[in-house]
C-alpha cells in the first residue's frame, strides 16, 4: 500500500504540548523516507507497550501490536524471529522498559536482535496520572511518593552499553531534526538500537527549561569507540546539574539473533519423513 | 495376560534412566508394551532415582510396587525397595558396592577385562537381566545395535560376560506384538505440536516440561522449526503471540509456576485473538512444591486462569497416543478458532516412557483457520457471524494489521465506547459456542471396562492408565473426559447414564475435576483422592476403591 494516510482518523488524547507529538511526527517523517526509499511500509510492524506513549499505535496507520505495559519486546523479539523481513520499532516508555520490563530490554541488547527500540523517556508515570519511573531524579515528588523518592535514578544509556546494545542514542523531542537522524539511523542499524528520547511530560514533568540549556550535539565522539561511549554516557546521570550530550554514543556491527535462529522451514512432506526417521529410533 | 516388571534403583548420576529405557527395549522387542515411571529426587547428584519398567501383553499407562526383576546399581536399592520383592523376585546387583542375595554380577572386573570405560557398567548389568530374565542373546543384540550407536560392539562385549555368567532364573515369555515406538509423553507432545505445524516452540526451563524443550531442541534442524529459551515465562508467552501474530505457528511450554508468570500474555491472546498452544505440565504444588513428582491440581487455575472472560481449549490426553492426537489437534484448533489451546500433562505422563501404538490414533477432523480474501479495507477484527475474523499478518499488501490488548473496534483501533466493547466482547464469546460445536467431531469423553456398570471411575489425564487397569477386572465403568474446556457436560452425561456410583479419582486433595462436573449437574458420590506426589498404583487403587465401595 503506497502513498497511504500516515495517521489514523482516531481522536488524538495527548496533552497540548505532550513531546509525544514531535515523536510521532519524526516516526512518521522517517517512514516517509523509507517509503520514498522504495521499502514498502507494509513492512513495517510497530509495537508499543502501555502509558501515553503506546496511544502511537492507535494514532499511525501502519502495522501494530498495541501490547502490555513492559512487554513491547519480546512480542518484538517474537515477531523479527518469525519474519526477520519485517521492520520491527518498538515505542516503549521508561515505565514500560526501565521498570517492568527491564529484563527485556537487557536481554534484548544481549541478544543482539534487530530491532529498533524509542523510549519516549519522559520520567514519569503519565497516563496513572504522575507517579516517579526508574528515571526520575531522585526526591521526585510523585503520587506514590509525595515526601519525594528516596532512591536515584538510573542511567539507561550505561545499563544498554554493558548490556551489548550495538547502537545507542540519545534524543530529546525538542530536537526534532536530530531525532529524526537517530531513527532513521536507528532503524538502518543492522541489530538491536535503543533511542532513549527525553520527552517532555507537559502535564506532569514539564523539564524543558532544565532539558534547553543543558543539550548539546554529540558530534565529533568517535562512536565506535566504547570508552569513550561510556565516558559520555556517564557525563549526565539523569540526576545531578551537568551537560546533556545528545545523539550517537556507540555503535557497532554485530551477528543478529534472528540470522542465528531462524529455523530452515521444511516442507510436510520432509517434516513427515524426519518424523518417520525419528519414530525408527525410538523402536 | 503376561507381564513383568523391573526395577532399577541407584544413584543419582548412575544413569538409571537409560538402563530402564535399555531393559524397556529388551521387553519392547518381546512383544511387551511397556510404561516406565523414573522416579527422582530434584538434585543433581547423589539422592536415589529408581525406574521401574512395567511390561504388559496389552496397553499400559502404569506400574505397581512389586517387581519380578530387582537391578541394584547400589545398597540403598536392596534396602529401600524391599516391600517390592515378592518370593520369586529376581535380584541382581553390582557386586563391587553392593551385597544381596540374588545373582551378582562383577562390573569393575568385567569391565576391566574389556577395557571398556565405566559409563559401559550398565551394559553389564543389562546383560545380565538379559539372561536371568531368558531372553535371546539375538534379542539382546538388536537392541544394542538399534539404540546404542556408539561403541556398540565394546557394548554389547560387555554384556556378554554379564550374560555367560547368570542363569535364567524367571523367564519371560515372548509375546506377540510386534515392537513400536518407546515415547516420553513430552516427547508425543512434541511431536503432535509438529504435525500441527509447529514453527515456533518457546520455553523456559521447569520440570516437568523440560523434556519438551530438550527433545525439540535436539531435533529442530531435523524438523525445521526455531526452538528459543527466553529470559522468563512472562518473554516466552509474549513472544509466541509476536510469532502468531506474524503468522508463525508457536507453542509454548511450563509447569504451575511458570505458567503463573504467563497468565497476563494469556489474556492477551484472549483479547487480541492470537492462536497460541500452551503446554502446561503439572507437578506436586502449590508454589515449588515437589519438582520432580506428579499432581492434577492445577486444572481450575488453567480453566480460570487470566483476567477477563475468553474462550479457551484444555485437552488432558492420557497416553502418549492420546498425547499426539491432541497436541496436533489443539494446535489446529487454536488456529482455527484463533483462542489459546492449552494441553495439560503432569510428571506422570511427561516423563513417563509408555509404548506408542501409531495404528490406534485415529485421523484428525481438522478445520481450516480463516484467511483474508483480500477485500478492502482489512480490519483484524471484523464481525462475522462466527465471531472469527479472517486473518492476515504483517507484510500482507494491502493490510494494515492492527493487534490491540485494550478493548478495541473491528479495525483493532482501542475504544472505551460501550455499546463497542459489548459488541466485540459478545464476538470472542462466540467462538466459543462454535468450538463447543466443533468439539463433538473429536473423541471428547472416553468410556473404558464395562460401560454398563453401575458404578464408574471419572478421572483425567495419565491416571487414565491405572483406571482402566483396575477397573477392567472389577467390572467397573470408566469415564474419562480429554476435553476439560469447552466442558463437555452433555457427551460425559450420556456416558455416565445409568451409573448410581460415581468416584472421582484425582491426584489432587479437593477433587478439582469432581467440581468441575458438579457445576454440570454431574455428582461424585465418592472420592478417591492422592496428593503425596506419586501417582496412584495399580495396588494402591483396587485398596480405595474398596474401601469406598464398602
Amino acid at each position: 500500500m503506497t502513498g497511504r494516510p500516515m495517521i489514523t482518523d482516531v481522536k488524538n488524547t495527548w496533552c497540548p504540548g505532550c513531546g509525544n507529538f514531535s515523536i510521532q511526527h519524526t516516526l512518521k517523517n522517517v517512514l516517509a523516507d523509507i517509503e520514498k526509499d522504495g521499502q514498502s511500509l507494509d513492512n513495517v510492524v510497530l509495537v508499543s507497550g502501555i502509558g501515553c506513549h503506546a496511544k502511537i499505535a492507535d494514532y499511525l496507520n501502519i502495522n501494530s501490536f498495541y501490547s502490555l505495559h513492559g512487554r513491547t519486546i519480546p512480542v518484538a523479539t517474537g515477531i523479527k524471529l518469525a519474519n526477520p523481513d519485517l521492520t520491527v520499532i518498538c515505542c516503549s516508555g521508561d515505565g514500560d522498559s526501565y521498570a517492568e520490563g527491564l529484563d527485556h530490554l537487557l536481554f534484548a541488547a544481549k541478544r543482539n536482535i534487530d530491532i529498533t527500540v524509542i523510549v519516549h523517556n519522559n520520567r514519569v508515570y503519565g497516563l496513572t496520572t504522575g507517579q516517579y519511573t526508574p528515571t526520575s531524579p531522585r526526591g521526585f515528588k510523585g503520587k506514590s511518593t509525595p515526601a519525594g523518592t528516596r532512591e536515584d535514578p538510573f542511567n539507561p544509556l550505561e545499563l544498554m552499553l554493558a548490556g551489548g546494545a550495538t547502537y545507542v542514542a540519545r534524543g530529546y523531542s525538542k530536537k526534532m531534526d536530530l531525532l529524526r537522524t537517530l531513527i532513521r539511523e536507528g532503524i538502518g542499524h543492522r541489530g538491536f538500537a535503543f533511542i532513549d528520547v527525553l520527552q517532555i511530560c507537559a502535564t506532569f514533568f514539564p523539564a524543558t527549561d532544565y532539558y534547553s540549556p543543558r543539550v548539546y550535539d554529540l558530534s565529533g565522539h568517535d562512536r565506535s569507540d566504547f570508552n569513550s561511549a561510556c565516558i559520555k554516557a556517564r557525563e549526565w546521570d539523569y540526576n545531578g546539574d551537568a551537560p546533556i550530550a545528545l545523539g550517537t554514543f556507540y555503535q557497532k556491527s554485530s551477528p543478529v539473533f534472528e540470522e542465528k535462529m531462524s529455523a530452515r522451514n521444511k516442507g510436510a512432506m520432509e517434516r513427515e519423513q524426519a518424523i518417520r526417521d525419528l519414530l525408527k529410533t525410538r523402536t | 495376560m503376561n507381564e513383568v516388571s523391573v526395577l532399577i534403583g541407584g544413584k543419582a548420576g548412575d544413569g538409571i534412566n537409560s538402563a530402564g529405557a535399555m531393559a524397556a527395549q529388551l521387553l519392547n522387542h518381546l512383544g511387551y508394551r511397556i510404561y516406565l515411571y523414573f522416579d527422582y529426587p530434584s538434585l543433581i547428584r547423589g539422592g536415589h532415582n529408581f525406574a521401574i519398567v512395567r511390561g504388559r501383553e496389552t496397553a499400559t499407562g502404569t506400574c505397581g510396587m512389586k517387581a519380578d526383576f530387582i537391578l541394584a546399581l547400589d545398597q540403598e536399592t536392596v534396602e529401600r525397595h524391599k516391600d517390592a520383592g515378592k518370593t520369586d523376585t529376581a535380584v541382581i546387583f553390582n557386586t563391587d558396592v553392593v551385597k544381596a542375595s540374588g545373582q551378582g554380577i562383577p562390573v569393575r572386573e568385567i569391565l576391566a577385562a574389556e577395557q571398556a570405560p565405566g559409563i559401559m557398567g550398565n551394559s553389564a548389568v543389562i546383560g545380565g537381566f538379559a539372561k536371568a530374565a531368558g531372553i535371546p542373546w539375538k534379542t539382546v543384540e538388536a537392541v544394542f545395535s538399534s539404540h546404542i550407536p556408539k561403541g556398540t560392539e565394546q557394548n554389547l562385549r560387555v554384556a556378554r560376560r554379564a550374560y555367560d555368567m547368570l542363569e535364567t532364573v524367571h523367564p519371560i515369555p515372548p509375546c506377540d506384538n510386534p515392537p513400536v515406538p518407546l515415547l516420553t509423553g513430552n516427547e508425543a507432545i512434541g511431536l503432535g505440536m509438529v504435525n500441527g505445524g509447529l514453527e515456533a516452540y518457546v520455553s523456559y526451563p521447569m520440570t516437568p516440561s523440560s523434556g519438551t524443550l530438550h527433545f525439540l531442541a535436539e531435533e529442530q534442524e531435523n524438523l525445521g522449526i526455531t526452538v528459543v529459551h527466553p529470559e522468563n515465562e512472562i518473554a516466552v508467552i509474549l513472544m509466541a503471540l509476536g510469532f502468531a501474530s506474524a503468522g508463525k505457528r508457536a507453542a509454548v511450554g511450563t509447569s504451575g509456576g511458570g505458567f503463573c508468570l504467563m497468565t497476563e500474555g494469556l489474556s492477551l491472546a484472549g483479547m487480541a485473538e492470537l492462536p497460541v498452544v500452551i503446554f502446561m505440565s503439572q507437578r506436586t504444588g502449590p508454589s515449588t512444591g515437589l519438582p520432580t513428582y506428579t499432581g492434577q491440581a492445577d486444572l481450575l487455575f488453567v480453566q480460570h486462569a487470566g483476567q477477563g472472560e475468553f474462550p479457551r481449549l484444555i485437552v488432558a490426553p492420557g497416553s502418549t497416543e492420546e498425547a499426539l492426537y491432541w497436541s496436533e489437534a489443539a494446535m489446529h484448533i487454536a488456529w482455527e478458532f484463533q483462542i489459546p489451546a492449552f494441553i495439560l500433562s503432569d510428571k506422570t505422563l511427561s516423563e513417563g516412557t509408555y509404548s506408542t501404538d501409531l495404528s490406534l490414533i485415529p485421523v484428525i477432523p481438522q478445520g481450516d483457520p480463516v484467511v483474508w480474501d483480500k477485500t478492502a479495507p482489512y480490519r483484524r477484527y471484523a464481525d462475522m457471524p462466527s465471531g472469527i475474523s479472517p486473518l492476515a499478518f504483517p507484510g500482507t499488501g494491502g493490510a494494515v494489521v492492527k493487534v490491540n490488548s485494550y478493548a478495541h473496534d473491528e479495525s483493532g483501533i482501542t475504544t472505551e465506547e460501550a455499546d463497542l466493547v459489548t459488541q466485540m466482547t459478545r464476538k470472542r464469546l462466540r467462538k466459543e459456542e462454535g468450538l463447543r460445536q466443533a468439539m463433538n467431531r473429536y473423541p471428547q469423553v472416553t468410556v473404558s471396562g464395562n460401560p454398563s456398570a453401575p458404578v464408574a471411575l471419572l478421572c483425567w489425564g495419565s491416571t487414565a492408565g491405572v483406571c482402566e487397569e483396575v477397573a477392567g477386572p472389577l467390572g467397573l465403568r470408566v469415564v474419562r473426559p480429554v476435553v476439560l474446556s469447552p466442558f463437555p457436560a452433555e457427551p460425559l452425561k450420556k456416558v455416565l447414564e445409568g451409573a448410581g456410583t460415581v468416584i472421582a479419582v484425582e491426584e489432587n486433595a479437593t477433587a478439582q475435576l469432581a467440581t468441575l462436573a458438579g457445576q454440570h449437574g454431574i455428582t461424585c458420590r465418592k472420592k478417591i483422592l492422592r496428593y503425596d506426589g506419586r501417582p496412584f498404583t495399580p495396588e494402591y487403587l483396587r485398596e480405595k476403591i474398596r474401601e469406598v465401595l464398602s
